[in-house]
């Protein structure tokens, strides 16, 4: 899984959960696979995230080296910047652990880089 | 038995190791799969040249998202069945895989995604394979919570088999009760093999549906190749009935089965005169 993909995804579909973001990373091998640099596209992402959540997630598995904590004003600009984040954000993979809901605790393993977002009868709204 | 495979199991279980192989072996689910995608970018309507986050539902082995990556988009793709996401990541896709199923919901953010693709997956809704399963209930589930997943102004497009008319009918009524406006697109609607069913949906701005292919005159690569095979289906054809050329042609028969028949003259199928 990558980071792009963990800053949208949430658990709202689980029964009770209103926002279900963001989800807890607790990753038990992260892996980091070479990706093309694309800067338009990373320019173009970076207003549809939430990067506090980014920045932490990139925290949590200790590749937030040289992120900056709140996005400047004329980041596609800045290469050095959109070089960063394009790592951070397609480069670095969670490949086993699991994702916890902030609301209902539930966790979601993380197995060969695929979160499992299955739900029980159960848990279905 | 039927042979439609939503038919036959549940997807996670349909989709099984041997299912999941043809799709990496097969040249022809490839070549297919790869088309109908090509199609359903065409009917996203991106804006050109700006690669895009896309939303893959039901991506499998990644057939379609192979794509979508040779048209410069990222992509995200859901898929229920673990095998197929196995092969997706044995091909090594560049796009992000998340297992989940499409009828819980879709499980990401609002404003996430600039556009959503779905080939041969939707028409797997309207199974109820657990007894906690409403197909009215889990497309409407489905189509809202894409609904709030994408970005205004994006779209939707599924090429899906539907059954009857009464699927099309519930899956629009469904769409548009999530907020969707849009409708079907049926491509070739006059050849049994080439025909293809777009649900094509959008989220906000005015827009006229897309022309349908096969429907009228147009310069396209993909109309060619189908219009051609139309054509030498109509040669191989009998001529219409009644007609001189219909009965010349049963005469010839007649006389291949050594039949006696009246040689061909210039009255041959003409009408009898009215003194007669």
């Amino acid at each position: 899984m990558k980071l792009i993909t963990h800053n949208m995804l949430t658990s709202k579909c689980l029964k009770g959960v209103l926002t279900g973001y963001p989800l807890a990373i607790n990753a038990t091998d992260v892996k980091v696979n070479e990706v093309d640099f694309n800067p338009d596209f990373i320019a173009r992402i970076i207003p549809k995230l939430d990067w506090e959540v980014l920045w932490r997630a990139a925290d949590s598995l200790g590749h937030s080296e040289g992120l900056p904590q709140v996005v400047e004003s004329n980041y596609e600009a800045n290469q050095e910047f959109l070089k960063t984040a394009h790592k951070v954000l397609l480069e670095v993979e969670v490949e086993e652990g699991y994702l916890t809901c902030p609301e209902s605790g539930r966790q979601f393993p993380i197995t060969k880089g695929i979160p499992n977002m299955l739900l029980t009868e159960a848990e279905v709204q | 038995m039927s042979k439609r495979p939503e038919h036959q199991a549940p997807p996670e279980l349909f989709y099984n190791e041997d299912e999941a192989r043809k799709y990496t072996q097969n040249s022809r689910i490839i070549d297919i799969q790869a088309q109908m995608t090509e199609r359903c970018i065409e009917l996203l309507v991106l804006p050109d040249d700006t690669p895009s986050l896309l939303l893959d539902i039901g991506c499998g082995s990644g057939l379609s998202g192979s794509v979508l990556e040779e048209y410069g988009h990222m992509w995200i793709g859901l898929d229920i069945s673990s095998a197929m996401l196995d092969v997706a990541l044995e091909r090594e896709t560049e796009g992000d895989l998340v297992l989940a199923d499409m009828g819980e919901g879709v499980p990401f953010k609002a404003g996430s995604f600039d556009g959503a693709v779905s080939v041969s997956a939707l028409q797997w809704l309207f199974n109820a394979d657990k007894k906690s399963h409403q197909p009215v209930k889990r497309l409407y589930k489905f189509f809202s919570t894409l609904y709030a997943s994408l970005s205004r102004s994006a779209r939707a497009v599924f090429q899906f088999y539907p059954e009857n008319e009464s699927q099309l009918d519930l899956l629009t009524t469904q769409a548009m009760k999530a907020g969707f406006y849009g409708g079907v697109v049926v491509d070739y609607p006059n050849s049994a093999k080439a025909k293809k069913f777009f649900l094509v949906l959008m989220t906000g701005g005015a827009a006229p549906l897309p022309q349908a292919l096969g429907t009228e005159e147009s310069d396209n690569s993909l109309q060619i190749k189908y219009a051609r095979r139309e054509a030498s289906k109509g040669a191989r054809g009998k001529p219409l009935k009644n007609t001189r050329a219909w009965l010349i042609e049963k005469k010839e028969k007649r006389r291949k089965q050594g039949k006696e028949t009246k040689p061909d003259t210039k009255y041959t199928g003409r009408k009898r005169s009215g003194r007669f």
